[in-house]
């Protein structure tokens, strides 16, 4: 690499270009701010000439040829900030220029690269930037931002990414090369990350998505951490958040060391806590949380090899709104007609019942080699163990024991081989082989939700990549996945003859009946079979055309297999079905792209066919010693989602940036024709931002969001007898909260108060109105509003 | 105890500062059996047995005057399961009589039986029940008050009016205001109870 750079360098001083009567000669050096030593391989570009040149070994370059006049030179290097100079040349000039190392780990980005995951697929990203503006947010708030995202929330705290309306275990997170398996089942489980230990966030809405897994129907979410510059460093920064709303606010730290040899390793922390949030008109009682989170990581990079070892552990306690306990269906209908929830306290920083508590570590360790005229072999291994606890209201001494409490283990190796040697033709193939235990922790008091289980899994992928001309590559691949879970599951004998599973299942059954229960192993084997196809052309310099088509095949999980019982966040019973099966989607997506900073945009429009998708609908009422409580069985149906993506940005004026996205989506139950339920309405987002450079980074921006009411969506109410008023009640738990628009205000500025390191200042505010609204896609809609203003203050130091 | 193990064998790399592609496959297998190992530790499967702590399955309420005992029972073995409850009304009431009434929760799936009233009992400021009755001249008052001197409901006294017929609802409420209006509805809480009763007065 270094090699190529320096002859790149040597090729370039001397180039000679052909101006006349013009002798004069520029010569430099580049060298970091920190140490004084020269970069290697920086690239100098004089912008009013466009010439170019790259610093040599000793960081020197030349210009041979000059004309006398103004020269605007812009000044590159991967780990640095970009810098711009602009001088008049007079005479043979020596220029000594320094640059700020560093500063891509630290603020931004700085460097633009086109790093997407593949050439050919659809994607977007979220940058260290937008990542440390949700320092005090979850992933799926951030993710949020981008359009076609949406998010599945039970209250504020507890987001779950969805993309294209598909969430759960359609997703695939990838947190650092290691697929996320922290029981995303669930409707109210969201992703045990830190964004703050990550550096790039990419979501790929196409069919890129073969090396991860089969059955990414919705999409994959890929978490990345940061490549550090081979070169003698430390830094470190800190970010602190404060926010008016829940009287919270987060602190996070980190801290890198780089050596030259290729050794690194990283330290990062974060905490987190809040008291009750606010809506606009009343505090939601019980919203609390609090996170403690560290990573830490350690490696070695080079050309030819290197490793990575990381490790993470998250730890979150989420309060739920505690309005939204709720004993039967008759407490559903009175929380629905009322405008306030029933519980509305003073503010406080106390987690109490319903909350979740979930621990998770994960850790991983990577080495790869490369060959000569072959191509990249690496090996992982990684483990995670997730631990989730569920407190509620309970009766007696059980209040302090957790209603569910579930250990997810999972580990797997996965050999991966990258052959490109060849220029045009590259080859991505490997191997995948995971454990996974599920442990139903014993003591709660209560049936286990999810049983015990074991599931073994094996896959091989195969993934080439064939540049067609100049400007246009195509991706294919190819991949088979088995699975097997066996499960230890006591079943209510009425429940499972009322299924019918003693005619279907008997193989499952042991024999054993303790009372009135029966002992049973269910066991099930799949094979999958998943493709893709992408291609991309180029036109012009900044126009481009993808194309991306996936078939993905996805097994019903646990959940969908196994759940029975009470939710009572959601006043109904939840039944899987030994009998599902699993779902096969055929995924189309376009996008016809300009990448430019004066005028760009993508438009990406998508059709998705999913074969026995899998959903969670009300069948009907069952009476209980509660009173009557609605009965929510899995079932599978032939669905569509169809859609369009647009993003726009244009420069209005010389310091302003228009920014806008808008997302329509449609989703139908074929079988049943009627629409899909839970499906993100039509949303569209404006945003301004006034940059000015010269004033410390000054970066003001307003914007707006507006979410328009969900109007097709499948009538699910039904009537219930109230025996305190002697009627009967229609319960409404499909009808959608009406439309909404928000509207935000960011500020930032950087200040260099010392020689070295920065210190950036953040002023924003959320809500900016103090609009009171629900959300059809949170899950406690039916209880409170939304989170009204907050006013955030952030200091970030970078030394 | 994995994690430590991860540890160590990072900080023994660290000493080292030399990495061939060898010795990380090494440490790969050595994680991997270490992970194996550790599994099979914990391989303790069949604890999914976990009796329902707080389950009810029987409601009973039992209404005394003398020898005139009446007793109104709603039973659920199968808990949220798909079996339908079972309703038992000993006999009807007798009118223009007053009964002194006691109501009692079981869950009858542990043997013997344990009884969830004392429970209600001592955590009598978290909970409160409600009667309503659709029978005309009916009236049920509750005799009994929670460490708070407000009512509970375990203990109430049932007074018929003339002959006629309709239901008795028994709710219980978990964590409702108290004290409150009286009503089920007034008082919020959830609720952990709610059952129906059709009843003669004769």
């Amino acid at each position: 690499m270094q090699k190529l750079l320096i002859f790149c360098a040597f090729l370039l001083c001397f180039y000679n270009t052909k101006a006349q009567n013009c002798t004069y000669s520029l010569k430099g050096k580049v060298t970091d701010f920190h140490d004084n030593t020269s970069i290697v391989g920086a690239s100098i570009h004089i912008v009013n000439l466009n010439k170019f040149a790259t610093s040599n070994f000793d960081g020197e370059f030349v210009f041979n040829n000059l004309c006398e006049g103004k020269l605007t030179i812009e000044i590159k290097h991967i780990a640095c900030e970009t810098k711009r100079i602009v001088f008049t040349l007079t005479k043979d000039t020596f220029k000594e220029i320094s640059l700020e190392h560093h500063l891509e780990e630290l603020k931004e980005v700085v460097v633009k690269t086109n790093t997407k995951t593949e050439v050919t697929s659809i994607e977007q990203s979220l940058k260290k930037e937008v990542i440390t503006n949700f320092t005090d947010k979850s992933l799926g708030d951030a993710l949020n931002t981008i359009s076609g995202v949406s998010s599945l929330n039970t209250g504020n705290t507890i987001v779950k990414p969805m993309i294209h309306g598909l969430h759960s275990s359609r997703l695939l997170i990838i947190n650092n090369n290691v697929r996320m398996f922290d029981q995303e089942w669930g409707d109210e489980h969201a992703p045990n990350i830190d964004i703050n230990a990550s550096d790039r966030i990419d979501v790929v809405k196409g069919a890129n998505s073969l090396k991860y897994g089969s059955d990414a129907i919705g999409g994959l979410i890929l978490i990345k951490p940061k490549k550090y510059a081979i070169k003698d460093s430390l830094f470190g920064s800190t970010i602190t958040s404060l926010n008016s709303n829940g009287f919270g606010g987060s602190i996070n730290s980190e801290i890198v060391k780089t050596y030259n040899s290729g050794w690194y390793s990283k330290l990062q922390a974060n905490y987190r806590k809040f008291g009750d949030f606010r809506a606009p008109d009343y505090y939601l009682t019980n919203s609390g949380l609090e996170n403690i989170n560290t990573s830490f990581r350690i490696g070695f990079n080079s050309y030819e090899k290197g490793f990575d070892a990381y490790y993470s552990y998250v730890n979150n306690k989420l309060a739920i709104l505690q309005s939204s306990h709720i004993g039967n269906v008759n407490d559903l209908v009175a929380a629905i007609n009322s405008q306030t929830p029933r519980i509305t306290d003073d503010f406080s920083y106390d987690i109490n019942y319903p909350r979740q508590s979930i621990v998770h570590h994960l850790g991983k360790v990577e080495a790869y080699k490369r060959f000569k005229n072959f191509g990249k072999l690496s090996v992982q291994y990684d483990f995670q163990l997730n631990r989730r606890k569920e407190f509620d209201s309970r009766r007696g001494d059980l209040s302090n024991i957790p209603v569910i409490d579930l250990r997810l283990f999972t580990t797997s190796i996965q050999p991966d081989l990258q052959i490109d040697y060849l220029e045009d033709f590259r080859i991505n193939t490997g191997l995948l082989v995971r454990y996974q235990q599920n442990d139903a922790v014993s003591g709660t008091g209560a049936s286990p939700l999810i049983p015990d289980y074991d599931k073994y899994e094996a896959g091989i992928y195969a993934i080439v990549n064939y540049d067609l001309n100049e400007s246009t590559e195509v991706n294919a691949g190819l991949r088979y996945d088995y699975s097997r879970i066996d499960a230890r599951k006591r079943y209510s004998l009425s429940d499972w003859n009322d299924k019918n599973y003693d005619v279907l299942f008997p193989e499952f059954e042991t024999g054993e009946i303790d009372g009135s229960r029966i002992v049973t192993r269910p066991t099930f084997t799949f094979n999958n079979i998943s493709a893709s196809l992408g291609i991309s052309k180029r036109f012009n310099t900044d126009y481009a055309f993808l194309f991306n088509y996936g078939l993905a095949q996805r097994v019903p999980n646990p959940s969908e297999l196994f759940s029975d019982g009470l939710h009572h966040s959601a006043a109904r019973i939840e039944t899987g079905l030994l009998t599902i099966g699993k779902e096969t989607a055929n995924k189309f997506v376009a996008s016809l792209e300009r990448t430019n900073e004066n005028f760009g945009f993508s438009i990406s429009p998508y059709y998705k066919n999913i074969n026995n998708f899998i959903q969670l609908i009300p069948t009907g009422i069952r009476t209980t010693i509660r009173g009557a409580f609605p009965v929510w069985e899995y079932n599978q149906v032939n669905a569509q989602i169809f859609g369009v993506d647009i993003d726009i940005n244009k420069k209005i004026a010389n310091q302003f940036d228009y920014i806008g996205s808008l997302s329509l989506l449609q989703g139908d139950n074929l079988t049943d024709d009627i629409a899909l339920i839970h499906m993100p309405s039509a949303n569209f987002s404006n945003r301004i931002v006034y940059k000015n450079n010269e004033f410390h980074e000054l970066k003001l921006s307003i914007h707006q969001r507006t979410v328009f009411q969900q109007n097709r969506f499948p009538d699910y109410n039904f009537t219930t007898f109230n025996p305190t008023t002697q009627q009967d009640v229609l319960v409404d738990i499909s009808s959608t909260p009406p439309s909404y628009t928000l509207f935000g205000f960011n500020s930032s500025a950087v200040f260099y108060p010392l020689k070295k390191g920065s210190l950036q200042l953040e002023f924003n505010v959320d809500n900016l109105f103090n609009v009171a609204y629900r959300e059809n896609l949170n899950r406690l809609r039916y209880f409170a509003d939304e989170l009204g203003r907050n006013v955030n203050l952030k200091i970030k130091i970078n030394y | 105890m994995l994690t430590l193990k991860l540890k160590l064998i990072i900080k023994k790399y660290l000493k080292m500062k030399k990495l061939n592609t060898l010795k990380s496959i090494k440490l790969l297998a050595i994680l991997f059996v270490s992970t194996i190992v550790m599994t099979s530790c914990s391989d303790d499967h069949d604890h999914d047995h976990d009796h329902e702590g707080e389950l009810i399955t029987t409601v009973s309420y039992t209404l005394t005057n003398g020898n005139d005992v009446v007793t109104l029972t709603f039973q659920d073995t199968d808990g949220d399961g798909p079996n339908l409850p079972t309703t038992t009304i000993s006999g009807p009431l007798t009118a223009n009589t007053t009964y002194t009434g006691l109501v009692q929760l079981l869950n009858e799936t542990t043997s013997p039986a344990e009884n969830i009233t004392n429970e209600v009992q001592q955590e009598g400021d978290e909970h409160e029940f409600f009667y309503v009755s659709t029978v005309s001249g009916l009236t049920i008052t509750k005799t009994d008050t929670d460490g708070n001197g407000n009512p509970l409901g375990i203990a109430t006294s049932l007074s018929t009016g003339t002959a006629g017929s309709g239901s008795i609802t028994v709710i219980l409420k978990h964590e409702p205001t108290k004290p409150n209006n009286g009503t089920a509805a007034g008082a919020g809480g959830s609720t952990d109870v709610e059952v129906t009763f059709n009843v003669t007065v004769q």
